[in-house]
């Protein structure tokens, strides 16, 4: 078994209005920005591939809300949602997705690949649990510069198959590195289930391997969520090194873009379940229940967040596209 | 950073080893950013004595041993480059990149590219490549090509002591993924080394021994050999023109086209197998910019097919040699 934090702790159960409101607007913002994207996919309007998010959007927005704009985070191939709830801007995103030059890899990396130094997000990646590592070596420079920011790594349960996890692990474990790994187990890796890629039920337990606390918590709660990461990025700032959380969520897309929720992997009676534990929809009921937000408000965060949506839309529609006479741009530097 | 050349004096010798050691040692007191990692190389100095006194001067902050985990080496490579420091990590035994090629191709090497222009990733990465110790299929190759395909890192290939600190000193001065490929072989070896710190410009080719009647191109260690062919082959009167690229990636081939206009025959000599390495490429090359001058095929000299074989015997018979060299230099001048 693994050594289990404190955390699920019921004294941090109170969390502040403001809180609630801002893991809402960035689930919100995912959501959205996520659905927008499928329809343009469907429109045929995006080139290459979309791995999308919904779903999950609790995971994104309770570790974010616990970061700071100079703590750093590395994603997965499934990246949008981070990169939205780490502040990256829905324009540079949108451009990216259609390949336009004001992307934010100025159309060179697509949905893949979005980054954005200024928010410290380290980058979506395309190859599974490449980026653990290097929210290892980012938590390292900050250690080493003498600042107390933290690195989060998210991964999903396929993630902990492959080597890079177990060598980040503990290599952040043994350097006592401010690193919290976020293991986002949506069930599936690609479309193999849990069950047919590992034999446990927790991945948490792979933490206790490297002498890692770690935490379990419901990745369709946002606030839950919210109060492991607040607790584990406390620690790591403190200096206490590493600490695991896995959080169970889903995703109501298939692996990759929008059509065929009806898969042989998966029952429409499963993707129903979940989707009846909405993380929005849990939120936005508790909010109005315990008078934290009205309706009116919730629906305000909706409307504001479609009209920046349709904006960014139409700035990277009519951005322009990549000039092939700068095909060599950013290769290398100097 | 400005790169400058070497001063032309030096007044002492020194090891392979130890001009790689001062030429880090100079580059980590220049720069509070430059930090080393890797196995071994802070307690015990590296399985080479590359790292030997690091410790002493720099410390646990900036001397680091870590486990025997080269993906997530290089991986804190990247990420450390990525927020602002010079990370020197050490993959020991070049045989080693098999197991971290995606944190060196897809990572280090593409970040920069991904993010727009908006970082740099001045990783540094050092590592034993060449065969000559009796270490075997697995401890003894020469993957420069495997490398040098890839957009994004540069890789550089020290022939001797003056070289192995100035490249390495530029490498760790580069804002660019670099891979420095030291030769076992030639750890030991001397040469003139200035005291005080210098970089050899990346990319840039050396023109190691002029001659007019045959242009060699020798990659690493072979870059001596190449000179003591060229000794032999003086005393019969033929004269060859020794080029040493120093860089593989960027490879400075207009050095190389200059020498090919006036020697019209050329051969390259790597000690990584000939098949798909960097003399196809480098042939290929010179073909495309000097077919016109060109008095012979361009032949290559490499490895044989083979993984690189243990006994003494069959290492020698594998690794192309100084006689190699001069019987193809021979060969091409019977071309007319």
């Amino acid at each position: 078994m693994a050594q289990r934090a404190s955390t699920a702790s019921k004294k941090s159960a109170q969390v502040s209005t403001q809180v609630i409101k801002d893991l809402h607007e960035r689930m919100v913002r995912i959501r959205l920005f996520e659905t927008e994207a499928g329809k343009l996919m469907e429109a045929g309007k995006l080139p290459g591939f979309l791995h999308l998010y919904v779903g999950q959007e609790a995971v994104a927005a309770g570790v974010m809300a616990a970061l700071r704009d100079d703590d750093q985070i590395t994603s997965t191939h499934r990246g949008h949602g981070h990169a939205v709830a780490k502040g990256v801007g829905f324009r540079e995103m949108y451009a990216e997705l259609y390949g336009r030059v004001t992307g934010a890899c100025l159309g060179r990396g697509g949905s893949m690949h979005i980054n954005d130094l200024t928010r410290g997000m380290l980058g979506a990646n395309g190859i599974v649990g490449a980026g653990v590592p290097i929210a290892v070596g980012a938590a390292f420079a900050a250690r080493y510069k003498g600042e107390d920011s933290v690195a989060v790594t998210f991964f999903g349960d396929g993630a902990t198959n492959i080597g890079t996890f177990h060598e980040g692990a503990n290599m952040a474990a043994i350097l006592g590195l401010p690193v919290v790994f976020v293991c986002e187990n949506n069930g599936y890796a690609e479309f193999t289930p849990q069950s047919g890629h590992m034999l446990l039920t927790d991945v948490a337990d792979r933490a206790a391997a490297y002498g890692m606390p770690s935490v379990i918590v419901d990745g369709m709660d946002a606030v839950a969520v919210h109060r492991a990461a607040t607790e584990a990025v406390a620690r790591a700032r403190s200096g206490a090194g590493p600490m695991m959380i896995e959080a169970k969520t889903y995703r109501y897309f298939d692996h990759q873009g929008v059509k065929g929720l009806r898969h042989p992997y998966r029952s429409d009676e499963e993707v129903a379940e979940w989707r009846a534990r909405d993380p929005i929809d849990l939120i936005e009921a508790r909010a109005v229940a315990d008078g934290t937000a009205t309706r009116a408000e919730l629906d305000d965060v909706w409307r504001r967040t479609r009209d920046e949506i349709a904006q960014a839309i139409a700035y990277a529609e009519a951005s322009p596209l990549p000039d092939p006479a700068d095909l060599l741009l950013n290769v290398y530097s100097g | 950073m400005t790169t400058t050349e070497a001063p032309a004096v030096a007044t002492r010798k020194l090891t392979y080893v130890k001009a790689f050691n001062e030429g880090l040692a100079q580059a980590m007191r220049e720069d509070e950013n430059v930090f080393v990692a890797g196995e071994d190389v802070a307690g015990y100095g590296g399985v080479f004595r590359m790292f030997d006194n690091l410790l002493d001067e720099f410390g646990p902050r900036r001397m680091i041993d870590t486990p025997i985990s080269e993906a997530a080496l290089v991986g804190l490579g990247v990420g450390a480059a990525a927020r602002g420091l010079r990370p020197v990590v050490d993959l020991m035994f070049m045989d080693f990149i098999g197991v971290c090629l995606d944190q060196i191709v897809n990572q280090a090497a593409k970040m920069k590219y991904m993010f727009g222009g908006a970082l740099s990733v001045p990783l540094t990465i050092t590592t034993a490549s060449g065969a000559g110790l009796g270490a075997a299929a697995q401890h003894s190759q020469s993957l420069e090509a495997w490398l040098a395909h890839v957009p994004g890192l540069k890789v550089v290939m020290p022939c001797d002591a003056y070289t192995a600190k100035g490249l390495t000193v530029s490498a760790i001065r580069d804002d660019n993924p670099v891979v420095v490929m030291l030769n076992k072989v030639l750890l030991g070896s001397t040469s003139e080394v200035p005291e005080e710190i210098y970089g050899i410009p990346l990319g840039r080719a050396h023109t190691a021994r002029q001659g007019s009647d045959v242009t060699v191109i020798a990659l690493g260690r072979m870059v001596g050999e190449a000179l003591a062919a060229a000794d032999e082959l003086a005393a019969e009167g033929v004269e060859i023109e020794v080029i040493d690229p120093r860089t593989v990636q960027p490879l400075d081939t207009e050095t190389m086209f200059a020498s090919v206009r006036r020697t019209n025959r050329v051969l390259v000599v790597h000690e990584a197998v000939t098949f798909g390495g960097l003399g196809a490429e480098i042939a290929a090359q010179i073909q495309d910019a000097a077919f016109d001058y060109l008095d012979a095929p361009v032949l290559r000299i490499g490895a044989p097919f083979s993984p690189v074989p243990f006994s003494p015997v069959l290492e020698k018979a594998y690794v192309p040699d100084r006689a190699r060299i001069a019987q193809g230099c021979r060969r091409l001048l019977e071309r007319s």
